[in-house]
């Protein structure tokens, strides 16, 4: 909708809509011009139905003990069972709601706050602008991940705070956003001096109006890479988090999957299906977000495109044919 | 001149703003954090000593004002004071540090410089041949593979390597029972037995950053006309592609170190775990398993000053490499 809105000022935005030609100028248009855009949003996709229909995928409950101990896979369980006699499967479907549904309002919430730091710090100069810029450089250069360990960890040590997926997802938030706020704030720096900023000017619209009303919509597309970039982060993030047991170790999700399989010695024992299926699925998982990122890239920068016609006639691939 | 002295400053902001996020987070949660983590101990033997440490670790005395403690924390912190380890009492946070500090540094170091070696190599030649199988199959490949969480990577190398094939040991940073630590010829080579299959977890993570920006900024370089000059001038492929090229395309990549520092150093953390290698990482897991609250807070301030140093001195890297950067970015 905000994309079929967008005049041909923004460079990024207009080249993702001149290389959706000959389609219909819509959302499923541009997914589906970029064949890495497709598998990305095909295998996320693929993940969000799973967890949305963990019900009806397995008659299991995954946080019940069926078993005694931990069986291989079988027909019964096709991903076998944990420690506790739990169903794998079970666990892989719900745990992806948990996953997924954290990593998502973490990265919701992170790109509200690079869109708000990266546009004001770029819109405002003198001061102010210079004392945003280096809010989020500090940011940017604090180690994301370490950082939030050490949140997690106080919030989970004080009895006051029970619900440990709002706590990662809260820290998620507060140390992600200084990368995609940098990357906005180049974008805003260069938008601010163009004509339809100076025409909303001379009109005297609002500051707050002229950068959410006029700018925002021209940097949609960037902001949507950043969001998915995010959301690829604080997937990561969260499963590590999860992993290092500063999760809610009685909820099935990813990390914790992994967390009970270290804590078991599971591979040591050699149960291998205990921790393959949920690394394989948060790498999957992952893989299909970035791969829609690569996929904007390439909408966005042309040169990035493989078009091999122009290619050939810049740079000759045998070499031999310009050199004598 | 000036500009390396803005970025000292900057860093030392940077500094402050670390330093001050450890004296100010347990403030900040709900409730009297020393009374919650004091209660969370229950059922382990807590000694007087403990909880004076503790209570002095969160600050929370309300007859002190809040300036005054911060003032003693930093100046706590400048004299070397990190507190005390509640896990292994009685060592100081600070001697745990410095146990473990060496161990991280090693395996991050080396994985860096492997990783954008074999990294910007790849991805310079990749973007030379583009459109060949390997530019349109390497991507994908390493974009999986960064996608992997480092620890399950890991857990899949000590897996495969160590347990099945039993190729490489896969537990603790060296021989713990055959070799005594240090410089005998027995220790380094067990030392470097047990680096491998850690390096090679952070360089399989961390490959796809440095090869993905290389091809990009060099696609973008080859259409440039110098490029397309140097080849018409007949030189040999070899040069065009390494001294025209690439060595043009390489300042991004140099930019975005700090980034991929943060993301080496957090895989590191997380490696270091799976392979109970004696590094800071394990050091943090130990100290979150056990509330281990002062020792938490001085690993973080120990990764957040070795990466601050890190990125200035890749920052002076760039300066040397990018000569409008030394004229005040004009």
């Amino acid at each position: 909708m905000q994309v079929t809105n967008l005049t041909d000022q923004n460079i990024d935005s207009a080249s993702i809509l001149s290389s959706a030609k000959g389609r219909k100028r819509t959302i499923v248009g541009v997914l589906t011009s970029n064949p890495k855009i497709a598998v990305g949003v095909g295998i996320v996709a693929f993940f969000v139905l799973t967890a949305i229909a963990a019900p009806l995928l397995t008659p299991y409950d995954p946080n019940a003990t069926i078993v005694t101990g931990s069986l291989p896979p079988s027909a019964a369980h096709i991903f076998g069972t944990t420690g506790l006699g739990q169903d794998m499967f079970a666990q892989i479907v719900y745990g992806a709601r948990v996953t997924i549904l954290i990593g998502f309002t973490a990265a919701i919430g992170s790109t509200l706050l690079q869109v708000f730091f990266g546009l004001t710090s770029g819109y405002f100069g003198g001061i102010v602008g210079d004392a945003l810029n280096l809010f989020i450089n500090v940011f940017l250069v604090l180690p994301g991940l370490p950082l939030a360990i050490v949140l997690a960890s106080l919030a989970s040590a004080n009895a006051a705070t029970n619900n440990n997926e709002a706590v990662i997802a809260l820290v998620l938030l507060f140390t992600t956003w200084a990368y995609g706020a940098r990357v906005l704030r180049a974008q805003t720096l260069s938008l601010k001096e163009r004509d339809f900023v100076a025409a909303a000017r001379a009109t005297g619209e609002g500051t707050l109006h002229i950068i959410f009303a006029e700018i925002l919509p021209n940097e949609i597309a960037l902001v949507a890479a950043t969001f998915v970039g995010t959301f690829v982060y604080a997937v990561g993030a969260e499963v590590a988090l999860e992993f290092l047991g500063l999760g809610n170790t009685s909820q099935a999700s990813w990390g914790e999957i992994l967390y009970w399989a270290q804590a078991n010695s599971a591979l040591i024992i050699g149960k291998w299906w205990q921790f393959v299926p949920a690394g394989l699925c948060i790498a999957f998982l992952c893989a299909g977000l970035a791969f829609i990122n690569f996929g904007i890239d390439e909408l966005a920068n042309p040169r990035l495109r493989v078009e091999r016609s122009r290619h050939r006639r810049v740079l000759p691939k045998k070499n031999k044919a310009v050199a004598p | 001149m000036r500009h390396l002295l803005r970025r000292v400053g900057f860093y030392l902001v940077a500094l402050w703003a670390a330093v001050t996020f450890n004296f100010i987070i347990p403030r900040l949660m709900p409730g009297d954090p020393a009374e919650a983590y004091i209660a969370k101990l229950q059922g382990q033997h807590v000694t007087r000593q403990e909880m004076d440490a503790i209570r002095q670790l969160f600050g929370v005395n309300p007859n002190v004002p809040l300036w005054r403690q911060y003032l003693d924390y930093l100046n706590g912190l400048l004299h070397g004071n990190l507190g005390i380890s509640t896990s292994q009492f009685p060592t100081s946070v600070l001697d745990v540090l410095r146990q473990s500090l060496p161990w991280t540094m090693g395996l991050v170091g080396v994985a860096l410089i492997v990783s954008f070696i074999s990294g910007t190599l790849v991805g310079m030649i990749i973007a030379w041949r583009r459109g060949s199988w390997y530019d349109t199959a390497i991507p994908p490949i390493l974009t999986f593979l960064s996608a992997v969480p480092y620890f399950w990577m890991a857990l899949a190398l000590v897996y495969v390597f160590g347990v099945g094939l039993n190729w490489f040991p896969s537990n603790s940073g060296y021989d713990v029972f055959n070799v005594t630590p240090g410089w005998n010829s027995d220790f380094i080579v067990s030392v470097a037995q047990h680096a491998i299959l850690p390096v090679i977890t952070l360089v399989i993570g961390s490959l796809a950053g440095w090869v993905l920006t290389m091809r990009n900024t060099m696609l973008t370089t080859l259409s440039e006309d110098y490029v397309m000059m140097a080849q018409a001038k007949g030189l040999p492929e070899r040069r065009v592609m390494f001294n025209y090229a690439g060595r043009n395309a390489i300042l991004p990549s140099i930019t975005s170190f700090s980034i991929s520092l943060g993301l080496v150093v957090s895989g590191s953390l997380l490696t270091e775990i799976v392979f109970n290698y004696p590094g800071i990482g394990y050091a943090l897991y130990q100290a979150v398993q056990a509330d281990d609250y002062a020792l938490v807070e001085g690993c973080f301030l120990v990764i957040a000053l070795a990466v601050l140093i890190a990125n200035f001195l890749a920052e002076l890297v760039y300066t040397l490499l990018d000569p409008r950067v030394r004229r005040g970015g004009s």
